[in-house]
């Protein structure tokens, strides 16, 4: 059973996002996600300060198996990276929703945060999907 | 629902992701791929094999009847257990099927092919068969198979199905195969390490799974299946070589016996048209030296020789790198260059022979 934290927000591609204190949100894939695309291989990592599109696809993940693009959650601007998976890719999988986060951004549009899904939404949209 | 083996309910039992492969629901890993195939590299895995497709091919004109069906010369075959690697070829020369023939006696060959091709090769097999007359041929699906691969295979084997094959089944040589009461053990593999194939009654297979895994004898996905066999430089059917490709395209011109020249075989005059034409394209190993994941489809240009493409790519957890086969023009050089097409950036990859691995060892610098 994957896990979904009730704290965070989902999208329909498995994406999570999380509200940081600051009003920074932070982005991985979720358990789901990892668990389907099985070992990761490789990972490839916007720039800092590159400006992402809510919707669009703003880094990759490799498995094993297959490649697979992320989407951003939200528009706005890149402030941080997790440069350190890249040379540890099975960090997501061990650890999707801590360690293996992927990026931080400046929402340019806290609008889009309402919009995501809840833990209960993607709950749904999984038992779904299988 | 797909067509499921004996051992499908072991494999649920331990954890497997099941997916479905050509028609049939398979163990794809039982948790990590990555530790599979390091498992079956440094220690002892197996491998549900039992989709496989084993054919009983039985009567007198058997070996006439092969010698014309196979690009291989099964008169290489000369003492009973032996087994012969080849191309079943259409008349246009391309590839039907790759696979392995058993030599048991006179009046029986075995032969084991892919899955996916099952109905497609048991017609062609049985066509050329009612030609010829007085041919049985057979498919087992009585039968399961268990490939137990890795450095302690045979050790790990021995142990489990018992002391009285250390002499027999011990000391069988490379593409090799035993018969002992209800139990074929063959020297074959697709990993590029030591170990047996075992053909056995289906339903004596779980019970002998569970006793492998008693053992220590870890079960291993397709996956892993998978970047061993690319690491091994082993050609994938329908995916390195199909109907589509000559084996002298396929880097397995080693299979195919134009020699002696009165043997006719199905496709030999297409090889022989395409041979004094020129062959124009082979089949070669890439090593990526920039950051991504080589994948079948992708497109490359080698400088001055022109455009092929990767027919199967992956990581190869052995080397760290990720590597590929990939079909090139002839004139491209082993050593040389080439520009991967990855997500529409070109990245530079080098021109390698393969196999990449043999026996848990990198087979280039």
């Amino acid at each position: 059973m994957s896990q979904i934290p009730q704290e965070l927000k989902y999208t329909k591609s498995h994406e999570w996002a999380r509200m940081n204190d600051d009003g920074s949100i932070t982005v991985g894939i979720t358990d789901h996600a990892q668990d389907l695309m099985g070992d990761m291989v490789y990972l490839e990592l916007p720039e800092v300060g590159s400006t992402l599109e809510a919707g669009k696809d703003c880094a990759v993940v490799e498995s094993v198996k297959a490649a697979s693009d992320v989407y951003a959650p939200l528009s706005g601007e890149v402030l941080e990276v997790n440069a350190g998976i890249t040379d540890s890719p099975e960090t997501v999988n061990k650890d999707p929703y801590g360690e293996g986060w992927m990026l931080r951004l400046q929402p340019a549009d806290k609008s889009q945060w309402e919009a995501l899904m809840d833990a209960s939404a993607y709950q749904a949209l999984i038992a779904e999907e299988s | 629902m797909g067509n499921r083996t004996p051992l499908y309910d072991s494999h649920v039992a331990m954890g497997a992701k099941i997916v479905d492969f050509g028609g049939w629901d398979m163990p794809l890993h039982y948790g990590s791929q990555l530790a599979e195939h390091h498992q079956v590299r440094e220690d002892v895995g197996m491998f549900d094999v039992s989709h496989m497709t084993v054919t009983d091919v039985k009567g007198a004109r058997t070996r006439e009847l092969l010698r014309l069906l196979l690009a291989n010369n099964v008169d290489k075959l000369k003492t009973p257990g032996k087994a012969l690697y080849s191309c079943m070829l259409n008349a246009k020369g391309g590839v039907m099927d790759d696979l392995i023939v058993y030599f048991m006696d006179e009046e029986w060959f075995r032969v084991v092919s892919n899955a996916a091709t099952r109905e497609k090769d048991l017609a062609w097999i049985s066509s050329a068969a009612r030609e010829l007359g007085g041919i049985t041929v057979n498919e087992r699906e009585d039968l399961a198979m268990i490939a137990v691969q890795g450095p302690n295979a045979r050790e790990k084997v021995i142990e489990v199905l018992g002391e009285n094959l250390r002499e027999t089944a011990g000391p069988l040589k490379p593409f090799q195969a035993i018969h002992i009461g209800e139990l074929f053990i063959a020297t074959t593999g697709y990993t590029g390490e030591d170990g047996y194939e075992i053909i056995m009654p289906g339903q004596a297979a779980p019970f002998a799974w569970q006793r492998l895994a008693e053992a220590g004898v870890a079960p291993i996905g397709l996956g892993a299946r998978d970047t061993l066999r690319l690491e091994a430089g082993m050609c994938l059917y329908g995916s390195d070589m199909d109907e589509t490709t000559s084996p002298l395209e396929s880097g397995l011109a080693w299979t195919v016996a134009l020699e002696p020249a009165e043997r006719k075989f199905i496709g030999r005059e297409a090889l022989e048209t395409l041979k004094a034409g020129g062959v124009k394209r082979k089949l070669v190993g890439l090593v990526l030296e920039d950051k991504g994941v080589l994948r079948g489809g992708q497109k490359l240009v080698c400088e001055a020789a022109g455009a092929g493409t990767i027919t199967s790519g992956s990581v190869a957890p052995t080397l760290n790198k990720s590597i590929a086969l990939a079909r090139v023009p002839a004139q491209v050089e082993l050593g040389g260059r080439c520009q991967v097409e990855i997500r529409g950036r070109p990245t530079a990859a080098r021109v390698v022979k393969f196999p990449f691995v043999r026996h848990g060892k990198s087979c280039f610098d």
